[in-house]
């Protein structure tokens, strides 16, 4: 190899630079399968220990680095029965066996956690043992989800392989109106593109209108290329990144070099206007069955639940909160919220959104998925129809095989609890102002 | 040498795997794979028969079981014009090499064939016309040729302490 490389000079998008210095080498093509060393590895209750353990007994080893290591409880949390402490037991006593210090029990979602703590840094490569795992690439991670024998394979050796994937780049200009958020973008990406439109491509989100989000707002659009069907979502950092990281724990490094080059090739390119956007809902069975809320049905709704990894995080539970504050939830409804993580509880109390969500009559639960996908308290009964502000409303997710899930913001879910019926936030909100 | 099972674009994984047989052993999910195309397919294919799809072969869901199913029924290759992506992945981990092939559809279902996974070329018995596939990086085919991540890593492992 000549040391005048011709090959790092091509243009470059920011994942394949991500994929490269996890490879160890100058440039991945598309299509070009590498072997990665891994930043970090992410398991879940679920999906982890109890899945991985016995693979790795048969390898006879343990986990390559404990450091590198983050185990989190959220699925099966509280134990609602024996089966569900049984897991949970399995999984303290796995993590206490092998040393993993970044171990969170109970205290949240996963992929809310893993940020909160300061784990993700600009630039890592990362596996997560969940599908969800493309949240990450919101802080600049080129962090991906894996199925068990893949974990197992990652946690006993600190590396993984990758087919490099293209990057479609989503470009979003203009100001979102009041009333509208980050969910209500997703939600019309899935209606437009599809759920297979992100063909396991990277899923890169840019534009001043992505620019002017928050970083818990970035993550629920990270969060939702896997409705997209992409491999990860991602988002070049910015200041906003790295202040956030930094507050967290964390540490930012040399976050300013992880851009892409601006002639990288693209497998696409989608341009769309924030300012004509309004309140999106999405109807059973899918989240590409979204559209204007005006288009929405207006049936009783029995159940508002603002919860999951992409639905209540401290932005969330404010934008309910501004819908809610001097009203009540309608007594034809019920509206639960499960904090996405113990953390965000008690900022909430702190700031006083909490006590406006409790006084206009929602239930608090466990900060954990819960009613997400039908693990915890909140499930639904036979027909009923529920509004969420979670990721996914596949057939009998939250509850009975018959029950209905409509997607939403945290915005539309609290005005729909108000109404009982769909019904869109920006009257409430203007009302309020 | 083994017989071409062809099917269309968009295979997904609730027809390689489906969701009503998944709590039960892989061997009777096996059995009802592919049925929702070929009813015939499970009960009649052979150890070293090739399936061979079209697009986005493998959409759907992560579950590991869809690619199993058809390393369980002896599948010794799946060849498509592409890959759902995490299928691709699960394939390999599973010791089913999957491999990408633009002239896919040119291939006849019934025909016997040849496949050289190193080269990533199959032969088709009667016309000796060859048809190229992407062949699988040396890495993979040490996954594959081991039987999938687990005993390859196996192998590495205990061949390390030995
Ligand atoms: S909250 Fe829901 S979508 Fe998020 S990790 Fe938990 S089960 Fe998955």
């Amino acid at each position: 190899m000549s040391v005048f490389s011709t090959e790092s000079a091509q243009p470059q998008t920011l994942a394949q630079k991500i994929v490269a210095r996890a490879a160890g080498v100058d440039h991945v093509a598309p299509g070009e399968i590498v072997t990665c060393k891994i930043n970090l590895a992410m398991i879940h209750d679920s999906g982890g220990p109890r899945r991985v353990k016995p693979l790795l007994e048969r390898l006879g080893v343990g986990v390559w680095d404990p450091d590198k290591v983050v185990v989190v409880s959220d699925h099966y949390v509280p134990a609602v029965d024996q089966e569900s402490a049984g897991i949970l037991k399995l999984t303290r006593d796995w993590v206490r066996g092998q040393a993993i210090k970044s171990f969170y029990d109970q205290q949240g979602i996963c992929h809310v956690v893993l940020p909160e703590r300061g784990h993700l840094a600009p630039g890592h490569f990362v596996v997560g043992g969940d599908s969800h795992s493309p949240t990450g690439g919101a802080f600049g991670c080129f962090m991906f989800g894996v199925g068990a024998t893949d974990m197992a394979g990652a946690l006993a050796t600190g590396e993984t392989w990758l087919r490099m994937p293209e990057t479609i780049l989503i470009n979003w200009t203009g100001a979102l109106g009041d009333g509208v958020s980050a969910k209500d973008i997703m939600l019309r990406l899935c209606r437009e593109l599809g759920m297979d439109g992100g063909d396991y491509q990277v899923v890169q989100y840019a534009g001043d209108t992505i620019a002017a989000l928050s970083m818990t707002e970035r993550m629920t659009l990270c969060n939702m290329a896997a409705e997209l069907g992409g491999i990860t979502g991602l988002i070049a950092p910015d200041e906003v990144t790295a202040t956030h990281i930094d507050k967290a724990g964390g540490d930012p490094g040399d976050w300013a070099k992880w851009r892409g080059d601006d002639d990288a090739p693209l497998r696409a390119r989608f341009d769309f206007d924030a300012g004509s956007l309004g309140p999106q809902v999405a109807a059973p069975h899918s989240p590409a069955n979204a559209g204007d809320i005006a288009d929405a049905d207006r049936d009783a709704i029995d159940q508002c639940y603002i919860g999951a990894c992409t639905g209540a995080k401290l932005d969330d539970l404010q934008m309910a909160a501004r819908v809610l504050r001097g009203r009540t939830v309608a007594s034809t409804t019920r509206l639960m919220i499960a904090p996405a993580s113990t953390r965000i509880t008690a900022q909430a109390a702190a700031d006083g959104t909490l006590a406006t969500l409790t006084e206009a009559g929602a239930i608090l639960l466990p900060s954990g998925c819960g009613a997400c996908a039908g693990y915890g308290a909140g499930v639904l009964a036979e027909g009923e129809r529920c509004m969420a502000s979670t990721a996914r409303n596949f057939k009998g997710r939250m509850g009975a095989k018959s029950s209905f899930v409509y997607l939403g913001s945290p915005y539309t879910v609290a005005a729909t609890a108000v109404h009982g019926r769909i019904a869109d936030p920006r009257p409430l909100l203007a009302e309020s102002a | 040498m083994g017989r071409i099972w062809t099917f269309g674009d968009n295979v997904d994984t609730d027809l390689l795997a489906p969701g009503v047989y998944m709590k039960g052993p892989i061997e009777e999910l096996a059995a009802h794979c592919l049925e929702g195309l070929n009813p015939d397919f499970a009960a009649s294919v052979r150890p070293g028969d090739i399936v061979v799809g079209g697009k986005n072969f493998g959409m759907g869901s992560s579950r590991e079981q869809a690619a199993q199913a058809l390393k369980t029924l002896g599948v010794a290759a799946v060849l498509a014009r592409s890959f759902a992506g995490i299928f691709y992945r699960n394939a390999f981990n599973l010791g089913l090499p999957a491999l990408v092939c633009d002239d896919a559809s040119t291939l006849e279902d019934g025909a016997l064939a040849d496949l050289d996974l190193a080269l990533g070329r199959l032969t088709v018995a009667e016309t000796g016309v060859v048809v190229a596939c992407d062949a699988a990086p040396p890495h993979l085919q040490a996954i594959v040729a081991a039987g999938g991540l687990i005993p390859y890593l196996e192998v590495k492992f205990k061949g390390a302490a030995a």
